[in-house]
């Protein structure tokens, strides 16, 4: 220990706890890690076993669906025909499946921590340094704990994605629901409604467009961490970028890159479609109608 | 029994608010305490009666708002009690806070409230939707608070397409369909243009008529106040200073803040004939002749006479020189002989509505109740006195403070000339 006044021995620590974890709490990592590959394994199935073009239509008319225009589906096909022709479709198919099951996991976490933190300053203020070192924390440094925890493969890049999109999903919910004028939330107190009716009657509907872009948002970080969960051995885009680093295979790397940048512009339009419309501007179409 | 009840309430904010309680009740003052918290509300006690419109009165951060919050338990006072009712909001669970706020308080905002993604009707319906009411008598009732109100056939609407003036009408109906018997109003017409503002005010008067709601209404408006309002509370810097009728208050102010409040008032909006008026100098009983009745003026030192029946309903006004040709003539009856040349303002009546009269006439102005009897009379000297800038108005009220050319002594058994 050179020159140092004094030296905190917080590496030692932390690879203690980590130690500690794995031979005291190894049986429900194996379970949580189990529970995920399985829930991958089977929406890779979902969306890689089918012919591509079938899988293609699909998610082209889920575009539809999200925006009534022709732009975005028409975009999608385009897109979804360049991914096949590269041949990373069965790459991008499996990173897609990474990326919506990281982001589900990560939604249903933020959300209800959202919520509460929204509801109680203590609870807001706890969580923000929370989230500012889960999300400024290099990805490696709680990759490796996680390769530990769960073996190499796809649970511990899917872990590390989880850690690291989670941050603007807690703090997007949490800020629309503290945007939502307080007026109006009193006057759901003023007229005897319970806590659980004002959320679920005032303050999710009135958030719900700030919350979306949270979720919009989780989906974009996921996806951004394909490289880093290829690192760790998971299949997909990732891996095909990882592995035309190494190799110096700048065809490769163009290629699985482009797929990956395809994907981010589908996920983003789609989500963000589905999220821009506030409640009131519903309530105004279903009134029109 | 009351309607509403706060007892030495007090409500401050910050890091010891029962340490700066403790200290406001031993006589420290509000900035002594500062370190402690901030006292929004100090010894808050008043009554409300069931039926009264309770008007509370002050500037922004005076604590008014806090104070309308505590009395539906939106705001928990630190001290003190708020009784609703026979309920004591101190000693209640949340669930009873709750029904009583379903049943028995309904509020309506300053800036509305209204739920931005709900149509008007289902706005309106709102709060029976919380009593589990079922969606068609909730729909039927919502209904007939929006009539009310004066918006059916917005019932479809989004709140986003309706002017500010027609949605804190539904904000009115949508507290008026909750059907409770105390009514909060929250700076409710303040965010509103001044003429839709007084189209608001007397929209509530007409409604408080016939639904004699029990009303607590927070302002920083005084002319509203006055004009809303059956009694007043001004508050000042947390304190309630003074609690009386308007006028109370314009004659008779608790201190120098009040004064100069009042100061900038429109009086003759805010004073009714009945508070300045004074008592008639001559007055003559049909049955008399014209003798009597120049003994009468005789003594008054007045030119003229008001004529009135043995239940003193006005029959009109005397001239001595008609009296006087009349006399001359032989004839008796009095009756005959009055002129219109006055029209008579009602006790209740604004001084504003009493210039014209007053302008037709040197004659004073006779006041009549509400059937008809002559209860005093209003020389021009009066009403030009009421008005002066610099008067307080607590000479206002004094009878006999004029002495006008008719007025010059009381004649036997009239009523009272002066209410102060």
């Amino acid at each position: 220990m050179n020159d140092l006044m004094f030296r905190i021995p917080l590496g030692e620590w932390a690879a203690d706890l980590i130690a500690w974890l794995t031979s005291t709490l190894g049986a429900v990592f194996d379970v949580i890690g189990d529970v995920l590959r399985a829930a991958y394994d089977g929406l890779t199935y979902v969306l890689a076993e089918p012919p591509f073009w079938v899988v293609g239509l699909v998610l082209a008319a889920l575009a539809l669906l999200a925006r009534r225009s022709w732009q975005l589906p028409v975009g999608s096909v385009l897109g979804f025909a360049i991914i096949y022709g590269v041949d990373q479709w069965d790459n991008a198919m499996a990173t897609l499946a990474l990326v919506l099951v990281a982001s589900a996991i990560a939604i249903a976490i933020a959300i209800p921590i959202g919520i509460l933190a929204a509801r109680n300053a203590t609870v807001s203020a706890i969580t923000r340094p929370i989230l500012d070192f889960m999300q400024t924390m290099p990805a490696f440094v709680y990759l490796l704990p996680a390769v530990i925890l769960f073996r190499v493969g796809v649970v511990p890049g899917m872990v590390a994605t989880v850690i690291f999109a989670l941050a603007p999903g807690v703090r997007l919910t949490e800020l629309g629901i503290r945007q939502v004028d307080s007026e109006v939330v009193e006057a759901g107190h003023a007229f005897g409604a319970t806590p659980r009716r004002i959320l679920r009657q005032i303050q999710l509907p009135l958030a719900l467009p700030t919350i979306m872009a949270g979720v919009n948002q989780v989906i974009m970080l996921s996806l951004s961490m394909v490289v880093i969960s290829g690192l760790v051995g998971a299949a997909g885009l990732g891996q095909d970028v990882v592995r035309s680093l190494q190799s110096v295979n700048i065809g490769l790397g163009v290629e699985a890159g482009l797929a990956v940048v395809i994907l981010a512009m589908y996920l983003d339009r789609v989500t963000s479609a589905f999220g821009s419309r506030s409640a009131v501007e519903r309530a105004r179409a279903t009134t029109k109608a | 029994m009351a309607a509403l009840r706060a007892e030495g309430v007090y409500k401050v904010f910050g890091r010891r608010p029962a340490e700066a309680v403790r200290r406001l009740q031993a006589g420290e003052s509000r900035d002594e305490v500062k370190n402690h918290g901030t006292a929004a509300v100090i010894d808050a006690s008043f009554e409300v009666e069931a039926g009264e419109t309770f008007v509370v009165m002050g500037l922004s951060g005076s604590g008014k708002s806090t104070l309308i919050r505590m009395l539906n338990g939106l705001q928990p006072p630190t001290a003190g009690r708020v009784v609703l009712g026979d309920a004591d909001l101190s000693t209640v669970s949340a669930k009873e806070m709750r029904q009583i706020r379903q049943k028995r308080v309904s509020m309506v905002f300053q800036h509305f409230a209204l739920l931005p993604h709900r149509t008007i009707i289902d706005n309106a319906a709102y709060p029976l939707a919380l009593q589990d009411v079922d969606r068609t008598e909730r729909r039927r009732r919502a209904g007939q608070a929006l009539e009310m109100v004066g918006l059916g056939g917005w019932e479809d609407h989004l709140p986003s397409e309706l002017s500010g003036g027609m949605r804190q009408r539904v904000g009115l109906a949508r507290a008026l369909a909750a059907d409770t018997e105390v009514l909060l109003m929250d700076e409710a017409f303040s965010a509103l243009d001044p003429l839709i503002r007084r189209e608001m005010q007397e929209q509530l008067l007409e409604l408080q008529e016939t639904l004699g709601k029990t009303i607590v209404f927070i302002t920083h408006d005084l002319n509203e106040a006055m004009h809303l309002g059956d009694r007043i509370a001004m508050m000042r810097d947390g304190r309630i200073v003074q609690i009386g009728t308007a006028e109370q208050i314009l004659s008779d102010p608790a201190n120098d803040y009040v004064a100069q409040f009042v100061a900038d008032v429109d009086k003759t909006r805010v004073l009714t004939a009945g508070s300045v008026m004074v008592r008639p100098a001559a007055v003559v009983t049909s049955g008399a002749g014209p003798r009597v009745a120049l003994h009468e003026m005789r003594e008054a030192q007045a030119s003229a006479a008001y004529l009135v029946d043995r239940d003193r309903t006005l029959r009109g006004v005397l001239r001595d020189e008609d009296v006087v040709a009349a006399q001359r003539a032989g004839t008796e009856s009095l009756v005959e002989l009055t002129r219109d040349e006055v029209t008579a303002v009602d006790v209740d009546a604004p001084l504003s509505d009493i210039f014209a009269p007053s302008a037709e006439s040197p004659l004073p102005v006779p006041v009549v109740d509400a059937r008809g009897r002559l209860v005093g009379v209003i020389p021009r000297v009066t009403l030009l006195e009421a008005m002066a800038p610099n008067d307080t108005g607590a000479a206002v009220a004094l009878p006999g403070a004029a002495s006008p050319e008719v007025v010059a002594a009381p004649s036997p058994g009239s009523t009272d000339g002066a209410a102060s």
